[in-house]
This record gives C-alpha cells, structure tokens and sequence, in this order.
C-alpha cells in the first residue's frame, strides 16, 4: 500500500547497508522530521513546552540508556543519578562563565567519568546483582548531591539555571530551547543508528550475547563494557544538561530521584530494547499515557458516570504506570517497537501476506 | 558507652525487623530463582489489610491469622498469573515485574484506603525497657523476637516433609520434576509463606511507624540484609539482617551530627556495593558457577 514493494530485495551491498533501506521509510522519517521542525509554528505552547519538549528529551535519555542496556545488555537502575550529575555540573560550569557549548560538553565529560564508576560494579558482577549495585550508587549519588552544599545549594534548596545563550541564539524563549532539544535527540538517534554498524556496536552486541564467547573471539570485555559505560554515560550527562536548562530550569534532587530511574528503564522495556523507535515510543508512552488516562478518569468522574474521590485520583496515574509495566512484561515483552515492526511488516508485503519479507 | 550500647541493642533488633521483612525475598529466590522486589510493596499490603480487618472490629489475633491467610492467597495469585508466564525471560524482565507490581500496589493501597498514616495498635506500650543504662524499644523487643520466631520457623519449616521438597526444588527445577515433585506447586507455596512473613514484617513495621505507603521503602534495607547475607540463605538472612541493623544505627548514631543526617542510606548502600564488589554471593550464599 503505501511501500509498494513485495519485500526487500538488494542488488547492490550499498543499498543493502542504508539506514533505512525502503524509500516508503525515507519519506516517513523526511515527514516526521519536517513536523518536529514546523512544531513551534503550528502548536499552542502548552502542548510545545509541556508534551513535546519533555518527551523529546526523554527519548534522548531512554536512547542512551538504551544502548547501554539494549546494545550492551549491561542492566543500570541508576541513570537519573547520571542524569543528575550532568545536570548539575553544567549548572555549576555555566554559573561559573564557561560558555554553554563546553558546559555541556563538560556535563558530559563529568557525568561519563563518574558513570563509569557504576561500570566497574559491571566488571565484577552481572544480572541481579548488577541492578542491585547501580540502585545502590543511585542512594549514594543522591546523598552526595543532597548533603553538599556547594552542589545542590544546600538542602531542599532549588537551583536556578543561569540564562545561556547557544551558538549565539539565547535559550529565553520556548522554541528557541525547543530546537535545543530537538537539535540533541536528533543527534542522539543518528549516532545511535550509526553505531550499530560500526566496529564498537558489533563488540558490544557481542558481549551482551555472552561475554565469555566474546572474549574467546578476541573482544576485550573489560575495555567494551567501561566504553558502553563511557558513551551512555556522556549522552546521559548531556541530556540532563539539556533537562535542567530546556525544560525544569530548576533543579532539585528529587527529580533525579530512583523512581526518575526506574522510569527510565521503563520507558526503555516498554519501548523495546536496543531500538530507537522504541526509545521515542517507549518515553511518550510512559510519559503520556498515564497523564491521559488520569485526565479520562478525571473527565469521566466530572461527567458523574462515576464518583473517584481526590486521594483514589491522585494515586491513578502510579496505578496505570504500574499496570503499564506489567501488561507489557506479559503480553509483548519486545515492546512497542515490535508492535511497530509487526506492522510495518504487514503492509510491506499487502495484500500478499504470505510472501517473504 | 551506654549510648553505644543502646545503638547497638536498638540496632540489632531493628535489624532483626528488617530480616523479617528480607524473609520473603529469601523464600521466593530460593526457589523460583526470582529476586522480588516488590517485597516491600508486599509488607505494606499485609500492613493495610491487617489494618482494615482490625478496624473492622476483629480482634487484632484474629486479624492476623486472617491477613495471614488473605496475603497466602494473594502470593499464590501472584505467582500463579503473572510470574509463571515470565519463566524462561531474561532477570532484567523479571526484575522490572516486579518492580511494576510494587509500583502498582503502592497505587492501590493508599490510593482505595487513603494515603494518610494508619496507626495500629498492638497494644505494647510506649514506655521503653530499662536495663542497667541502656534504654530498649518496646515495640522493636518485640519485632525482634516475633522475627527470630519466624526465622526459626522457617529454618525448622525446611525440615518437613514439604519443606524437603522446596529445598529439592530450589536445588534443580528438572531435577525435581524428574522425582514426581510439582515445582509449580512449590514455587506456589514458597510465594504463599512469603507473603504470610510479609504479614508480620508489615504489622510490626505498621506498630511503629504507622501503616502508609513508606512501609514499601523497607525494600532498600531488605535488599542489603539478604546481598550481605546471602541471597538463598536463611541463616543469612538473620545474620545480615542483625550486621545490617547493627551498622545502619551505630555509624549514624555519631556521624549523623558530623555530615547533617541520612547516613543510614549510605551505610545501607554502602553495604550492598562493597559486598557485591568483594563477596557478591553473600556471608552465606551459594556461590554460582558459569557455564558456556
């Protein structure tokens, strides 16, 4: 229907390699991204600022979460802390008069220095224990940036970003940090649909199968796990610069707190592991759908179909995500990218549903 | 030394409390290998339920055998829908289950019984015991000793008939299928006796602090107690939990006025990374051995 083909079939290595091999798929992702250019022409800035904009850089984060627990298959309940350090740190760096360019490229650089050290727990140990040593480095991050003042400006103290300008455009206005953010999730899916061709990629898809046959056929495990740490932990570091200065433009501790963690990797299973459409629809799913559906429940209690009191009300949204979670552990644990896939699958072949795809 | 005595003794037996809570993480991994991490969402459901049968006028025994019987029913119901379709699936699926499931029921239970603190009342006084200098909890002399109850319980449990069985099981699933024993069953069950220590993990917990949503935060020293104890042994369980209990309140107990409070998470996670970073099977845990 809308591919036009029957299949894919390759003639030449070149084609074989794109990234996005079908021309249907080119057009869908020219289309998508003409939109995101155009948003802050055609949306009210309610839905810009608080729909869009927090759930672009969620993508970014799931993103690279992803390719540490997706691509690596390293399993890390700590990343808001990462998040936290990049946040901070480039508060700190632009407050200081580094130029933001290089407070992000510094936020990065602190976040994949110290994220790293949640690696090293990944030397040791994997699976269970590993998800119980980055919980644990998310306490003792939280605890570090709670209880020193000169990071967190003392406690329950909020600290408010400076105002930045980037390559000479100030980030004051709406869309202005819009096309920030977008600039940077743009970025973050590019690098990551690269690597999964490159050298690096394949060493890290290899040690997630299994990291002793990857040592057997000359992939050095220590090496490629602390680099998977490194390069998450960058672009974590980043997009928590990009969270603080775009979106909260306040930060306190607690939104960098273990359930923000917990969220994350959420919105990473929901979406599907490893694939980049799953992180933007894993991170609007787990960001929306509870927000919609507590606005429903709201709606249809307002309409008197039936009565919720405001205590049931509040804990709806932690219902749902919950539910969420769980519904899709059970019924479709490859998550909303293969749902996606299952799809596109179906029509690439329409109306010939039992040729070869 | 009186005020080092007292941390120790309050510690110890707030560690005890904690093993209580740790007991039912022990039971399920032990046998179904699955590490549940809304055992803290659990204890608060046992709190909840025991409080709403109490406030409806039963005794508060009877309210505990029936909670008791309620939270069996609801592990089995657990284990039963949603676990056993998740056999065979990678531990970050299992892993996130779970912790879906504690997100979910810190959901229902404050949100359908009120998010405001229940207090229950077991009727064990205020007034603290007095020996020598050292000023003892009431309420945590009698958690520590109801948990080295049930932790001998259990200990003794494992010697019965079925018991035998859950350590056949918790030994090798095909093994145990191979001699006529149903796993499912036992996996069953030990979800079941999980839920029943949730029970007085969350009655205890609820008598001190009130019965509300923090009751699920129990999970993070819970963690601690059974990765420093051992995370399939039930005499790590009560030694982790007494080490656990014992650091977690004399280290804060006089670095807390030096650095400003909430140290007790840091020895807490403190614990967790060096264990797992020097001995990650624990004091007395079976040490896994990888095959390709």
């Amino acid at each position: 229907m809308f591919y036009r083909l029957a299949g894919v079939h390759h003639t030449r290595y070149e084609t074989a390699r794109a990234l996005w091999p079908v021309p249907a798929d080119r057009w869908q992702v020219a289309i998508v991204a003409l939109l995101a250019l155009a948003a802050p022409f055609f949306l009210s800035s309610l839905y810009l600022g608080s729909y869009l904009l927090p759930w672009l850089i969620w993508s970014a984060a799931a993103l690279s979460l992803t390719l540490l627990m997706g691509l690596a298959g390293q399993l890390h309940f700590g990343f808001a802390a990462v998040m936290a350090i990049g946040a901070y740190s480039s508060i700190h760096l632009a407050r200081f008069g580094v130029p933001f360019e290089l407070a992000l490229i510094g936020a990065g650089l602190t976040a994949a220095v110290i994220g790293s050290l949640f690696g090293a727990a990944a030397l040791r140990v994997k699976g269970l224990y590993l998800v119980m040593a980055t919980l644990a480095m998310q306490y003792l991050v939280d605890w570090v940036i709670i209880n020193v003042p000169a990071i967190s400006g003392g406690a329950q103290a909020t600290l408010r970003t400076p105002s930045v300008s980037f390559l000479f455009i100030p980030l004051d206005t709406l869309s202005a940090r819009y096309y920030l953010a977008l600039g940077w999730v743009a970025l973050v899916a590019i690098f990551f649909l690269n690597v999964k061709r490159t050298s690096f990629g394949r060493a890290l898809v290899a040690i997630r199968d299994k990291d002793f046959a990857a040592a057997v056929i000359g992939v050095d495990p220590f090496r490629y796990k602390l680099m998977a740490f490194f390069t998450s932990s960058f672009m974590g570091g980043v997009t928590g610069a990009v969270l603080a200065f775009c979106y909260y433009r306040a930060v306190t501790p607690e939104q960098f707190s273990f359930n923000v963690s917990i969220q994350l990797v959420a919105m990473v299973l929901v979406g599907g592991l490893g694939s980049v459409i799953g992180g933007f629809l894993g991170a609007g799913f787990v960001l929306l759908v509870p927000i919609i559906l507590t606005n429903l429940v709201a709606g249809m209690a307002a309409a008197g179909w039936f009565t919720v009191s405001s205590n049931l009300l509040a804990h709806v949204p932690l219902m749902i995500y919950g539910a969420l979670i769980i519904g899709f552990l059970l019924f479709e644990p490859l998550g909303l990218a293969k749902i996606y896939d299952n799809i596109r699958k179906y029509f690439l072949v329409w109306p010939f549903r039992h040729s070869r795809s | 030394m009186a005020y080092f005595a007292e941390l120790v003794v309050n510690g110890a037996l707030t560690g005890l409390m904690y093993s209580l809570a740790a007991l039912g993480f022990v039971l399920i991994y032990k046998s179904a290998g699955v590490p549940n991490l809304a055992q803290g969402a659990v204890v608060m459901i046992a709190g909840y339920v025991v409080w709403l049968l109490f406030s409806l006028g039963l005794s508060l025994f009877l309210a505990v055998i029936l909670g008791a019987a309620i939270m069996f029913a609801l592990g089995l119901l657990t284990e039963r829908f949603l676990l056993r379709r998740m056999v065979g699936q990678p531990v970050i699926m299992i892993v996130m289950l779970t912790l879906g499931l504690e997100i979910l029921l810190r959901g229902i239970g404050p949100g359908f019984l009120g998010a405001a603190p229940k207090s229950l009342d077991l009727g064990i006084g205020l007034a603290p015991i007095i020996i020598g200098d050292v000023f003892i909890n009431r309420a945590y002399l009698v958690g520590g000793v109801v948990a080295v109850v049930m932790i001998a319980a259990a200990l003794l449990f494992f010697r019965t008939r079925l018991g035998t069985k859950l350590r056949a099981v918790s030994d090798d699933h095909v093994s145990s299928w191979a001699v006529g024993i149903s796993v499912e069953k036992a996996i069953g069950i030990s979800w079941g006796l999980a839920g029943i220590s949730a029970v007085a993990a969350g009655v205890l917990w609820g008598s001190v602090q009130g019965v509300d949503w923090t009751l699920s935060t129990l999970l993070f020293p819970a963690v601690a107690v059974v990765i420093l104890g051992g995370i399939d042994s039930i005499w790590g369980v009560l030694i982790g939990g007494l080490l656990v209990g014992i650091l977690g309140s004399v280290i804060p107990g006089y670095l807390d006025a030096v650095v400003g409070g909430g140290t007790r998470d840091v020895v807490t996670s403190l614990i967790i990374l060096l264990t797992i970073m020097i001995r990650p099977y624990g004091i007395f845990g079976r040490e896994d051995i990888e095959r390709i």
